[in-house]
């Protein structure tokens, strides 16, 4: 399935993307399961996005938690905790 | 309601005189962050911003009587004493007006997408800020 991928801020700049359309496997169901599948592609992807990292996600627009599904044509959203105001 | 995302500054004045004329209005409660020290960008997610902070007056509205309410939350580059955010509610009575304005701030500080960018890096987000949305989900707080 396919889906749009965004990155902001500091992880924006770690893996020098702002975002990208991607083909998932169809197993990769939920945010959790899209975090390691970017995480396997080694290098950076798996330094910023390691099990230690406080990385935040929205789906559509809503945060999200990471057993939130995903489905084909999502907006998933990945980016650090927030310090806005 | 009003919630705003811009670039550039606004006149706290001009945005409380343009609430609501509601006869109801008996108290209007405003908040103005500003920076602090040193300059910063503040980036934003377009779109989930807007949002976000529609979801979270509507959050407020649902625990407080909120008669009108403004929100605007600038981006881009700043420098100290620029005005970054302003939250203003209108209600009957003060203690509303206060609760929903301070429960606004804490929530967006927690939940809207925004991170600021100083010379040294990007700042890092406060545990002092998820503690202070977390005492509203206190039932016993709720409408105090």
């Amino acid at each position: 399935m396919k889906l749009k991928v965004l990155y902001f801020a500091a992880l924006r700049e770690q893996l020098g993307t702002a975002g990208e359309e991607i083909e998932l496997p169809a197993d990769v169901g939920t945010v959790a399961a899209l975090r390691s599948h970017l995480r396997s592609r080694g290098g950076a992807w798996q330094a910023a996005l390691a099990d230690g990292k406080l990385v935040r996600m929205a789906v559509n627009q809503d945060m999200a938690q990471p057993s939130a599904a995903i489905k084909a044509g999502d907006e998933v959203a990945f980016f650090p905790p927030v310090t806005g105001g | 309601m009003k919630v705003s995302v811009q670039a550039q500054d606004f006149d706290a004045g001009a945005e409380i005189r343009a609430l609501s004329r509601d006869p109801r209005i008996g108290a209007v409660a405003s908040f103005v962050g500003v920076v602090r020290e040193v300059g910063m960008t503040l980036e934003h997610y377009p779109g989930m911003t807007e949002k976000a902070l529609a979801r979270i007056v509507e959050e407020a509205r649902g625990r407080w009587q909120v008669l009108d309410c403004t929100v605007i939350h600038r981006y881009g580059p700043l420098k100290p004493t620029d005005q970054i955010v302003l939250v203003v509610v209108a209600s009957a009575h003060r203690g509303d007006a206060f609760a929903a304005c301070e429960f606004i701030m804490d929530y967006l500080k927690t939940q809207a997408p925004f991170w600021k960018k100083e010379a040294a890096g990007w700042v890092e987000a406060r545990v002092a800020d998820d503690r202070a949305a977390e005492r509203w989900q206190d039932p016993t707080r709720k409408a105090g």
